[in-house]
């Protein structure tokens, strides 16, 4: 398994109370696979992709990267989130490989990984821009390449679209789902946007409320996975979608 | 009056596209450079004639062409290159020494919220206590040479390199540092590579501040104690009644003021290349 959760729960405790961000989450990704989580918003999604990221461990249970527990930041996982968290002060090109710097990777073979990913993600002749020069997409684009160029076995998306416009956001999925599927990675995409999640996964987790914990699990058996715009289109994503809203209560709680 | 205020807030737009009927005399005025240059003329031709028009006597209020005589004088007499560049020394070395111990005690403090909350207080003490009164202090201490004006001086500095710092360091992007952390760089890694960028234009804000203080510290130091300097002049001049000396005196620090803050300008654009510019 490239990702596994075997009975994870997350408690944070403060001076005065305790709160169980999830309790009991078990779940486990194939290589290669793309996987989403969905839920409503303070459901412990950001949690989850924190405890896999090794930013902190869970309370009970163990989270498994490759079959190995997580005990710390590593360098089979690489994330990105709703803010690019590009380094102002770098060019585009130092942005991508400064992922790789900690790792002794020499200076040479850092710039050629770098401009291979930057190809990649279709950032070719922006390498020497800064990123007050890029429009948002193409932003999230350089996020997608740095995270990419530190080779990670597993890639976890925190909502990386939602800060971007409707047509920006369609056309960015595209060009994400393309590049990930020609990469092969093993990806988590935490969203709150259920089309989203049906467009681009193989597989949706769909979580409760605080204390979230896993209450279905569905998966997308749709074609062109790596062809979000392709896949809008057919009659069976509205159906998909339907399914995830029924889960998740919606019409409960706008009654 | 619309065609004047766009010349004055189009600064870059040539004189040429402007519309027709306002004349080129006028366009000219509205650009801010000329108009300046213009306020520093009438301000000179005032401080020329409107002294001796009022009969305000030289003790009191020196013309422009006292003060341009007294400044030859001051200069085949007094030394008054030897004093202009040892202020100028002291403020560039105290301001240097200054804003160095600041931006290492800021760095410092802010990598341990422990220290940075056992040590606020009393920072903030010294930091409301008025600085230049520790100027006699410090020549009881020292005695009378350069050491005091110097103290005064990195006092005075240190204190909005390191306060400009400290809040920098605490607003540091937490999502920066943690991406740091999961690509595996060590402590002093996210210093190096995170912390310490983020803060720079912090740092910046804070060296330009220091950079005005700097000349106060130098003439504080001066006026109170020792034989060298412009702020020597000031007192000394003072003593004397010669007022034009300590006009010039004023005039030449102010002079040492504006080329450190230019400089630190020039530097700080540089520096922070990669900020978009501000449209103005």
């Amino acid at each position: 398994m490239a990702l596994e959760f075997r009975n994870v729960t997350k408690r944070f405790t403060t001076a005065n109370n305790a709160l169980t961000a999830v309790s009991d989450v078990n779940f486990r990704v194939a290589p290669g696979e793309f996987v989403s989580v969905v839920g409503p918003s303070g459901c412990g999604k950001s949690t989850i992709l924190s405890m896999t990221a090794g930013l902190y461990q869970p309370t009970e249970g163990e989270v498994l990267v490759s079959d190995a527990p997580v005990t710390g930041p590593n360098s089979h996982v690489g994330f990105m989130l709703q803010k690019d968290l590009l380094l102002p002060w770098r060019s585009i090109i130092s942005n991508i490989e400064f992922g790789l710097e900690a790792r002794g990777v020499a200076k040479a073979e850092r710039r050629d990984r770098a401009m291979k990913e930057l190809a990649h993600c279709q950032l070719a002749g922006f390498e020497n821009h800064y990123p007050y020069q890029l429009s948002g997409g193409m932003r999230q684009r350089a996020a997608l390449a740095r995270t990419l160029a530190i080779d990670p076995e597993i890639i976890l998306l925190d909502e990386p679209f939602s800060a971007l416009d409707a047509q920006t956001k369609l056309l960015l999925q595209n060009s994400f789902a393309g590049t990930i599927a020609e990469t092969g990675k093993t990806t988590l995409l935490i969203t709150h946007d259920l089309h989203e999640a049906v467009l681009m996964s193989d597989r949706i987790l769909v979580l409760s409320e605080r204390p979230g914990t896993i209450v279905a699990e569905i998966e997308v058996d749709l074609p062109r996975r790596d062809r979000p715009l392709e896949r809008r289109v057919m009659p069976q994503v509205a159906d998909y979608a339907a399914q995830l809203f029924k889960h998740l209560k919606l019409e409960e709680k706008a009654a | 009056m619309t065609e004047v205020s766009q010349a004055v807030a189009g600064r870059s737009v040539p004189a040429t596209s402007a519309p027709a009927r306002v004349g080129p005399r006028l366009m000219r005025l509205a650009n801010p450079t000329v108009a300046s240059l213009i306020l520093l003329v009438i301000v000179l031709l005032a401080w020329e004639f409107l002294p001796t028009a009022l009969d305000v006597p030289k003790f009191i209020i020196p013309t422009l062409s006292d003060c341009l005589a007294e400044l030859a004088r001051m200069w085949a007499y007094e030394g008054l290159l030897g004093h202009f560049l040892s202020t100028a020394l002291y403020t560039v070395l105290g301001f240097i020494v200054g804003s160095l111990l600041g931006a290492v005690l800021g760095y410092l403090l802010g990598m341990s919220a422990f220290w940075e909350k056992v040590l606020s207080p009393y920072i903030l003490a010294l930091q409301i206590a008025p600085k230049v009164a520790f100027a006699p202090l410090f020549i009881m201490w020292f005695g009378y040479n350069a050491m005091p004006k110097l103290l005064v001086t990195v006092l005075i500095v240190f204190f909005p390199v390191l306060v400009n710092v400290l809040q920098a360091m605490r607003t540091v992007d937490r999502d920066l540092v943690n991406l740091a952390r999961a690509y595996n760089l060590s402590r002093l890694g996210v210093f190096w590579k995170v912390e310490m960028p983020s803060t720079l234009p912090n740092l910046m804000a804070g060296l330009r501040i220091a950079s005005t203080l700097a000349v106060i510290g130098v003439t504080v130091g001066e006026l109170v104690g020792g034989n060298t300097g412009l702020g020597f002049l000031i007192s000394y001049g003072g003593g004397q009644a010669n007022a034009a000396m300590v006009f010039n005196a004023i005039l030449l620090l102010t002079v040492i003021g504006y080329a450190l803050y230019f400089a630190l300008v020039k530097i700080e654009a540089r520096v922070l290349h990669y900020l978009p510019r501000a449209e103005h």
